[in-house]
C-alpha cells in the first residue's frame, strides 16, 4: 500500500508516515445524512460541512486516533443515492469504493451513514453498498431527532436483517460514537454475517425500495413524525409573498452588517499594527533594515492581514445559510431568475460561495449535471465579489465616500456603495452566462431536481471549524505570497537609494512605463504598479500600497493613512474606475489554477483571463470617463 | 425529444419495472392523454405515482429519491411563480421544475393511501 502524500484531498491533506500500514476506512451515505460532522467528529480535522445536498465534493481524508497509539484513516465520500455516478463528485466516490482512485488504496471497510429519520428510503443504499462485501458499520444517524419526532429504530434487530452491525448515533451532539470506534478499531476482524433477508438486484431501483421497506419493517422500525419545525418555516421562507422579501432582506442585512460591525473591528486591529510596527522600528538602528522590516514587512503584510476580521464575518454568515438549510431553499426561489439566464438553481450555491472565494466554488460545480452548465458556471463564478476584493474596495470606498445614512439607520451610504459592487460582480455574471448559453454552450434547457433538507441549528463546532479554515488559507497567503510580494516591492521601490523619491527607483520606473496605457483609466503610475502585483492575488494591491506610500512618507515625519493617501491621488473618477476594474478583472493565480484543473485543459482559463480582462479594461475606461 | 421516443421510453419503463400489469400498448396510449400529471395536483391533494415519461437518466435519478410507482406524491410549497415546486415523496421533499412534473403521471383513480 503506497502513502497518501499526492492523494489530492484540498488543504486538508493528511500525510501519513511512510512505515505504517495504513487502514482506510470509507465513509459513505445519501446526501445531506452527515457524512462530514461525523467525519469532523472522528478525526476533529477540518472539513466543509453545510446543510445542504452536495457540499463535500471531493474526498477527504482524516486521522482517527484510537488507543494506545494506533490510527485509523477515515476518508469521506461525496453523498450518493446509489453506486451509479452522474455527476463529477458522485464519480469520486464510485472510484474511490472501487479503488480506482489513483493515489488512495481501496478502502478495507466501510461506515454506511444513514438518516434515521428518514430510514426506509435510505437504507435503499445499502442493498449496493453491502454487496460489495466489505465490512460495514451501518450508523443510523441523527437518533436524536429521531426520538423527539416519536419514531424509533431497533438497531440489534436490524443488525440481525442486515448480517452486518448498526450503530444508533447523533454525530451533531457525539452521542453513540462507542460503537463506531470500536468498529474502527476491529475493521477488518469483524466477521460478516450471512444476512437474514437476501439483497435484491441492485440495478431494480423499485426491487431495492421493496428491500429496504421488508428490512424496516422486519426491524420494527417506526418513522418519526413530519418536521414540524421545517414545515412551519417553509410556510415563511417560501410563501409567494414574504419568501422573496426575506430572501433580499437577508442579502442586505449580510451586507450592512459586514459594514457596520466589521469596520469597529478593523479600526480595533489596524491602529494595533501601525503602533507595533513603530515600537518593532525603535528597536532597529540600521536605517534600510528599518525600512524593510517595519515599511516593507509589517505594512505590507498588516495591511491586509487587516481585513480578516470583515472577511470572517462574512464566512460565518454564508456558513449559517449553508449549514441552516437555507439554502437550498434559496436556490429554489432563484431557479426560475437562473433558467431565465440559462442556469440552474443549483448553480446558485456556488454562485453564493463564490463571495467567499471563488475556488471552492468551481469545486462546487461539480454536483452539476449538465457539462455545459457546469462550465458555464465555472467560467462566471470569480465575476461573484470575493473577500479578496473586499480589502480593495473598502479601501477605496472608507477614502471617496463619506457615510451618510442613505434608508434611515438601515443602510448607510457606504454599506449601499459596496452592495452596489457585489450587484454589479452578480449582473456580470449572469449577463456573462447569458451570452455563453446563447453561443459557445448552446444547450437545452436541463433539469433541476433538488432535495430540499430539514432545517437545523448549526452548530458551533461547525461554524467555528469553518472560520478557522478561512483564517488559515488566508493568512497562509499572507505569510507566503503577500509576504514575497511585499518584500520584492519593498527593494524595488527602495532601490537604487534615492531618499524616498520613489519616482527614481526601479518599481517607479516600471509605474512610468506602463502609465501610458492606465492613464486613460485614471490610474497613475503607483496604481500601475499595484496592478501588476495584485495578479497575483486582488487583495495584493492594498499591501502593495501600503509599501509604496509607508516609503515614500518616510521622510515626512507625519504620516499620512493610506486611505487619506489614495484620496489625495486618485481623482474620483479614477477611484470609480479602480473599483470597476477590481470588479471583473481575473486577478486571481489560485482560480486560474483551478480552472484548469477542473475542466482538464488551459483552453477554459485562457478564454476566461482574457474576456475577463477584456471587460475590466473597458469598463473601468467608461467609469473613468463618465465621472471626469 | 419526438412523441415516437416518448411512448418507447414510456413503453420501456412498463415492461422493466412490470408497474401496470396487463396493460396493453393501445390502451396505454389512451391514457396517456387523459391521466393526470403532477402539476395538475392542487394543495391539499394527494396522488399516487404510475410511471415516469423521461430519458432514464433522468427517471432513475427520480426514482432514487423516492418518486417510485406506487408512491403518493403530495404537492407543497413553490418558489415565487409556483415554478418549481416542492413534492412530498416517501419521507422527503424533492423540487422539481415544471417542465419535469408535467412527464410524472399519476395513477388515474387513486388506490388507498399507503
Amino acid at each position: 500500500m503506497s502513502d497518501c502524500h499526492n492523494c489530492s484531498a484540498g488543504t486538508t491533506l493528511v500525510a501519513a508516515p511512510p512505515f505504517v500500514k495504513q487502514r482506510i476506512v470509507a465513509i459513505i451515505g445519501p446526501p445531506n445524512s452527515g457524512k462530514s460532522t461525523l467525519f469532523n467528529r472522528l478525526t476533529g480535522l477540518r472539513q466543509k460541512v453545510a446543510n445542504f445536498p452536495g457540499v463535500t465534493v471531493e474526498h477527504r481524508m482524516g486521522r482517527v486516533k484510537l488507543d494506545p497509539g494506533r490510527e485509523v484513516f477515515v476518508v469521506d465520500l461525496p453523498g450518493v443515492y446509489s453506486l451509479t455516478p452522474r455527476t463529477e463528485d458522485e464519480r469520486v466516490t464510485h472510484d474511490v469504493l472501487l479503488g480506482k482512485m489513483k493515489d488512495l488504496p481501496r478502502p478495507e471497510a466501510i461506515l454506511l451513514i444513514l438518516d434515521s429519520t428518514n430510514l426506509s428510503r435510505h437504507l435503499v443504499l445499502a442493498a449496493p453498498v453491502l454487496s460489495l462485501g466489505l465490512p460495514t458499520l451501518v450508523i443510523l444517524n441523527m437518533a436524536d431527532d429521531l426520538a423527539r419526532r416519536g419514531g424509533g429504530a431497533d438497531a440489534l434487530e436490524l443488525a440481525e436483517q442486515l448480517g452486518t452491525p448498526v450503530a444508533l448515533v447523533s454525530a451533531s451532539k457525539g452521542t453513540g460514537l462507542d460503537k463506531v470506534f470500536q468498529f474502527l478499531d476491529g475493521a477488518t476482524a469483524t466477521p460478516h454475517k450471512p444476512p437474514r433477508v437476501e439483497l435484491p438486484v441492485i440495478q431494480n431501483i423499485p426491487q431495492c425500495r421493496a428491500w429496504a421497506a421488508k428490512v424496516g419493517n422486519n426491524s420494527k422500525y417506526s418513522a418519526p413524525a413530519p418536521p414540524l419545525w421545517t414545515r412551519r418555516l417553509d410556510r415563511i421562507f417560501l410563501h409567494p409573498v414574504v419568501g422573496p422579501l426575506v430572501f433580499a432582506a437577508v442579502i442586505v442585512a449580510v451586507f450592512q452588517l459586514i459594514f457596520s460591525a466589521g469596520k469597529p473591528l478593523m479600526d480595533l486591529v489596524q491602529p494595533a499594527i501601525d503602533r507595533s510596527g513603530n515600537w518593532i522600528g525603535s528597536f532597529i538602528s540600521n536605517a534600510t533594515l528599518r525600512s524593510l522590516i517595519v515599511q516593507g514587512i509589517w505594512n505590507g503584510v498588516g495591511n491586509v492581514v487587516g481585513f480578516l476580521p470583515q472577511i470572517l464575518l462574512l464566512s460565518l454568515f454564508i456558513g449559517f445559510l449553508e449549514d441552516s438549510g437555507y439554502l437550498a431553499r434559496a436556490a429554489l426561489i432563484t431557479d426560475r431568475t437562473m433558467g431565465w439566464f440559462g442556469l440552474q438553481g443549483k448553480s446558485f450555491i456556488p454562485l453564493l460561495s463564490a463571495y467567499a472565494c471563488a475556488v471552492p466554488a468551481i469545486m462546487a460545480t461539480r454536483t452539476i449535471e449538465s457539462k455545459r452548465d457546469r462550465i458555464a458556471t465555472i467560467l462566471i463564478a470569480p465575476f461573484m465579489t470575493c473577500s479578496a476584493r473586499l480589502p480593495v474596495y473598502t479601501l477605496v470606498i472608507l477614502a471617496f465616500i463619506p457615510d451618510r445614512p442613505l434608508v434611515g439607520w438601515a443602510l448607510h451610504t457606504q454599506a449601499a456603495a459596496m452592495l452596489g459592487l457585489y450587484v454589479l460582480g452578480f449582473v456580470a455574471a449572469l449577463g456573462t452566462a447569458r451570452l455563453l448559453k446563447s453561443t459557445i454552450l448552446k444547450s437545452s434547457r436541463s433539469s433541476f431536481i433538488l432535495e430540499m433538507p430539514p432545517y437545523r441549528v448549526p452548530t458551533v463546532t461547525s461554524l467555528a471549524l469553518r472560520l478557522l479554515d478561512r483564517s488559515k488559507v488566508f493568512l497562509k497567503r499572507a505569510g507566503t505570497v503577500i509576504l514575497g510580494v511585499a518584500i520584492c516591492i519593498w527593494g524595488l521601490t527602495y532601490l537604487p537609494p534615492s531618499h524616498g523619491d520613489i519616482g527614481g527607483s526601479y518599481a517607479g520606473k516600471i509605474g512610468h512605463a506602463i502609465e501610458p496605457a492606465i492613464r486613460p483609466l485614471g490610474f497613475n503610475w503607483k496604481i500601475g504598479i499595484g496592478l501588476i502585483t495584485s495578479l497575483a492575488a486582488r487583495e495584493t494591491i492594498v499591501s502593495t500600497l501600503g509599501t509604496i506610500y509607508g516609503v515614500e512618507g518616510e521622510d515626512g515625519e507625519h504620516s499620512t493613512t493610506l486611505q487619506q493617501a489614495i484620496h489625495h491621488d486618485l481623482t474620483p473618477g479614477g477611484a470609480f474606475a479602480l473599483l470597476v476594474f477590481f470588479a471583473f478583472a481575473l486577478q486571481c493565480m489560485s482560480t486560474v489554477a483551478v480552472v484548469r484543473r477542473e475542466t482538464g485543459g488551459w483552453k477554459w482559463p485562457a478564454v476566461q483571463f482574457a474576456y475577463m480582462t477584456g471587460l475590466a479594461y473597458v469598463c473601468a475606461f467608461a467609469a473613468n470617463k463618465l465621472l471626469s | 425529444m419526438t412523441t415516437q421516443k416518448l411512448e418507447i421510453t414510456a413503453f420501456r419503463f412498463l415492461i422493466r419495472f412490470n408497474m401496470q400489469s396487463g396493460v396493453k400498448k393501445n390502451l396505454h396510449r389512451e391514457t396517456a392523454h387523459t391521466a393526470r400529471n403532477l402539476t395538475e395536483l392542487k394543495r391539499g391533494e394527494h396522488g399516487i405515482l404510475e410511471r415516469i415519461d423521461l430519458p432514464e437518466e433522468d427517471a432513475r435519478r427520480l426514482m432514487e429519491m423516492g418518486f417510485l410507482p406506487g408512491h403518493t406524491i403530495t404537492p407543497a410549497h413553490a418558489a415565487p411563480g409556483g415554478d418549481p415546486r416542492v413534492f412530498r415523496v416517501d419521507g422527503s421533499e424533492v423540487a422539481l421544475r415544471r417542465e419535469t412534473a408535467i412527464r410524472m403521471i399519476l395513477r388515474s383513480n387513486p388506490g388507498p393511501e399507503h
